[in-house]
């Protein structure tokens, strides 16, 4: 009660969810909007939109009908946002937590491999990766993955060396409870809300990673999403700018969407930060 | 009578809605005389730090003066608005804060700090303020004050940081000097030089001095008049002598009754056992990695030998940094010692591999400091008491069981097990933190500043918990303190620690009757209020 009415009084984090919301019911009515494929040529190519009311976005460079590539290009972007950060959490969490507990040497060699990934360019290897593997739905989303992993591992690390040396933590040590079940029941759970919140807003980055790869072709080609669209257009852009507009717009809503609702959640699960704000 | 430095009339301080009590302070009327020292006394959350911000006119947002006056030489300081406030702070109102650690700016030297004061406020020119400063810094008693003043913070110690703190705040030789808790983190050898400081600098300056503490020991060392607060009401005022010597309210009689005495009271001499802990050559060296040259190194534990019996307690006393609590740690091995030779009973705890460790751990329990920071906040106290059985092998359910039996023994109601720790006060949590330590029937207690960071009135209780816990069970009890008062109050003998050795130890009826070592002497001296209490 209290977290959600911390969270109502950010108005820019209800905002967000409102469209996040929306975004998702696209997402998930998408088969009932346009039961067709949304590759399917439905129309003459070009039609400008807000000209023909059954296809009111216009279509584009094929005749395919834009509305319908957005809404079912909404699914492809949600999941694998949300699904590359859960990957990237799987990495990243147990990583952290074993670096941050262990601490000395097992630390030291952790940090060093995180490094490993965070000096190259986390870009130039998800096109490699996407490139060996075969662009696919699942190398792409653990492409997005195995590149946004490295931060979450660092927070948690950080997290926990703070919390492993509280006194709850040393508790638990002198009541003889083993390692593993300290990090999950006493060090972990208090680390959930940063999680929480980096988490969301790495939904959003992930969603522009994989709008880029598609963009660049790399997308999975059975599949419609956002980034392929505005590369799709691109070439057209003077003469048909709607290809690539609403496409571009949907990225720029959700992943807004996404950053204002996570910057919410911070403030609301750290009310000692958001009372400064006020 | 002189016109008072500092009239507060009638000051009610409302508190937000959701707090649990409508003022932080109700009508409170005080007065200092210059070159006077008031202190206010009171209990965490009585409103006596309020008071302070108030007057400073550094009150949270959250704290809105709704009645009432702060008259500093006639001026109502609550009616000024910022830029007058601002100039009158440091000018003719000097503030010295509890932490001495996070008081100063650790990448400005010391000498750029006490002249950014005056530059605040547009006083001397360069070369004057610098000569200015070092002068302070003379008066405060710091040695070698020209080449200290060319220190950081974090070379300084924490009585020299106090010592600067005391220097800017006296720079601009304001009229009214407030001191909230100045001490309070401090040694007591240190406690007792920085008091004697203060007391000196406001007899040569006339300085008006308001003191907010909740140590009577220091009220008693420093105090002209007193003010004692009771959940933001002013139940008792007078001159020191009166107030300590024949308190009126019950309240301030209930606080101080609950100074503990320095004069251990008489305890029955234990039947010889087998101890059940003996500690034998224990040493634990800490290093510090440098970069650049030879490693430093701490002597924090060194040929530290002692034993207990059953129902026996030993106090390891010392200052901070004295190496007690990494001694009291090791005999967990929560720190894992470098030398020595710890056994409970038959079992050699410091030869065990980690997995038999873990099985043997319940023999020795630890009760931790910080009520606050010792259980876990997103576990309710039913599951922070039963994991420990758990963890052996018990099953929840039985743990359980337990953990209410357990909660009935430390005096709080059973049915606090399905509620979250932030739900207790301090000394509840207290309690909580003992169950959990008691769950596993261990035979040695290890009480690592149990009582320190609670109110002396709750310290009187928890004090009284463990020792009849003790008497029920038969606990031998490792506990380790920096307050004498508690250590003569509850030990049967008492351990001097000093940079990592034990320097004297002996039955505390004698160790405070004819101590041996010049240390020990020296920290009974600088007991707070060691003339009124006790002796």
């Amino acid at each position: 009660m209290n977290f959600l009415k911390r969270f109502a009084r950010n108005r820019g984090a209800v905002i967000g969810i409102v469209i996040l919301l929306a975004v998702v019911a696209f997402a998930i009515l998408a088969p009932t909007l346009y039961p067709q494929s949304p590759w399917r040529p439905v129309a003459r190519p070009f039609l400008a939109p807000f000209v023909n009311e059954r296809f009111l976005l216009g279509t584009d460079t094929l005749g395919r009908n834009l509305a319908a590539g957005l809404v079912h290009g909404a699914r492809v972007s949600l999941m694998i946002g949300v699904v590359s950060t859960l990957v990237a959490l799987v990495i990243g969490v147990p990583l952290g937590a074993v670096a941050g507990y262990a601490g000395g040497f097992v630390d030291d060699a952790l940090m060093r491999f995180t490094e490993f990934f965070q000096t190259i360019p986390s870009f130039a290897l998800a096109i490699v990766l996407v490139a060996i593997l075969q662009p696919q739905l699942g190398s792409i989303v653990l492409a997005i993955g195995v590149v946004s992993w490295p931060p979450v591992a660092r927070l948690v690390r950080g997290e926990v060396l703070s919390l492993r040396s509280r006194e709850y933590v040393q508790a638990a040590v002198t009541i003889g409870q083993s390692t593993p079940r300290i990090i999950f029941s006493q060090v972990l759970p208090n680390t959930l809300a940063p999680i929480i919140v980096m988490g969301s807003l790495m939904i959003g980055s992930a969603i522009l990673l994989e709008s880029s790869l598609s963009f660049l072709g790399l997308g999975d080609p059975n599949l419609m999403s956002w980034g392929y669209m505005v590369g799709a257009g691109r070439t057209r852009l003077l003469d048909a700018w709607w290809i690539s507009f609403f496409p571009g717009l949907a990225i720029f809503l959700t992943v807004l969407a996404l950053n204002l609702a996570g910057e919410g959640l911070n403030d609301a699960l750290n009310p000692r930060l958001a009372r400064g704000r006020e | 009578m002189t016109a008072p430095a500092l009239s507060i009339e009638g000051l009610t301080l409302a508190l937000p809605a959701m707090a649990d009590r409508a003022n932080a302070v109700e009508t409170v009327t005080l007065a200092i005389a210059p070159g006077e020292t008031l202190c206010v006394v009171g209990e965490s959350g009585s409103g006596k730090s309020m008071i302070a911000h108030a007057v400073m006119g550094l009150l949270p947002k959250a704290v809105k003066p709704v009645a009432g006056a702060v008259r500093l030489a006639g001026r109502d300081l609550l009616a000024l608005d910022e830029a007058a406030m601002q100039d009158i702070r440091g000018r003719e109102i000097g503030m010295i804060f509890q932490e001495p650690m996070t008081s100063l700016n650790p990448v400005m030297r010391i000498s750029d700090q006490i002249v950014e004061t005056f530059e605040a406020h547009g006083l001397h020119d360069k070369a004057a303020r610098r000569a200015r400063a070092i002068d302070l810094l003379t008066e405060v008693g710091l040695p070698e004050p020209s080449r200290l003043a060319k220190a950081y913070p974090h070379e300084l110690s924490g009585g020299q940081r106090q010592r600067v703190m005391i220097a800017m705040a006296l720079a601009l030789e304001p009229k009214l000097l407030i001191a909230d808790e100045p001490t309070t983190a401090l040694d007591v050898t240190t406690q007792a030089q920085i008091l004697k400081l203060i007391d000196n600098l406001r007899h040569r300056h006339g300085t008006a001095v308001l003191f907010i503490t909740h140590d009577m020991g220091v009220v008693a060392e420093i105090a002209d008049r007193i003010a004692v607060l009771e959940k933001g009401v002013l139940v008792e005022e007078g001159a020191a002598d009166q107030v300590l010597g024949a308190p009126a309210h019950a309240y301030t009689q209930k606080l101080l009754a609950a100074v503990p005495s320095l004069t251990p009271p008489e305890r029955p001499p234990l039947p010889e056992t087998a101890p059940v802990i003996s500690v034998e050559g224990l040493g634990k060296t800490y290093r510090k990695r440098s970069f650049f040259g030879v490693a430093r190194e701490v002597k924090a534990a060194d040929e530290i030998s002692f034993s207990l019996m059953r129902g026996e307690t030993l106090g390891l006393v010392g200052e901070s940094g004295s190496g007690k609590s990494t001694v009291g740690r090791c005999c967990l091995r929560l720190i894992e010692p470098d030398r020595g030779r710890i056994a409970l009973g038959d079992l050699v705890l410091s030869e065990l591999k980690s997995a038999e460790l873990r099985r043997q751990r319940k023999r020795i329990q630890m009760v931790f400091q910080d009520p606050f920071a010792s259980l876990n906040p997103r576990q309710t106290v039913g599951r922070i008491i039963s994991d420990g059985p758990v963890a052996h092998g018990m099953s929840r359910k039985e743990a359980l069981a337990k953990a209410r039996e357990l909660l009935e023994l430390v005096g709080l109601s059973a049915n606090a097990i399905d509620r979250y720790p932030h739900e207790f006060s301090g000394g509840q949590r207290q309690r909580v933190g003992i169950a959990r330590a008691l769950a596993l029937e261990p035979d040695v207690l290890v009480a690592d500043e149990a009582v320190s960071a609670l109110d002396v009135s709750v310290q009187a209780q928890i004090l009284k918990l463990i020792k009849d816990i003790q008497q029920r069970l038969g606990l031998a009890i490792l506990f380790v303190t920096h307050d004498l008062r508690v250590a003569a109050q509850i030990c049967d003998r008492i351990a001097v620690m000093q940079r990592g050795r034990i320097v004297e130890s002996g039955s505390t009826a004698a160790l405070f009757a004819d101590p041996q070592h010049a240390y020990t002497r020296q920290l009974l001296a600088a007991v707070p209020g060691g003339g009124r209490f006790g002796h």
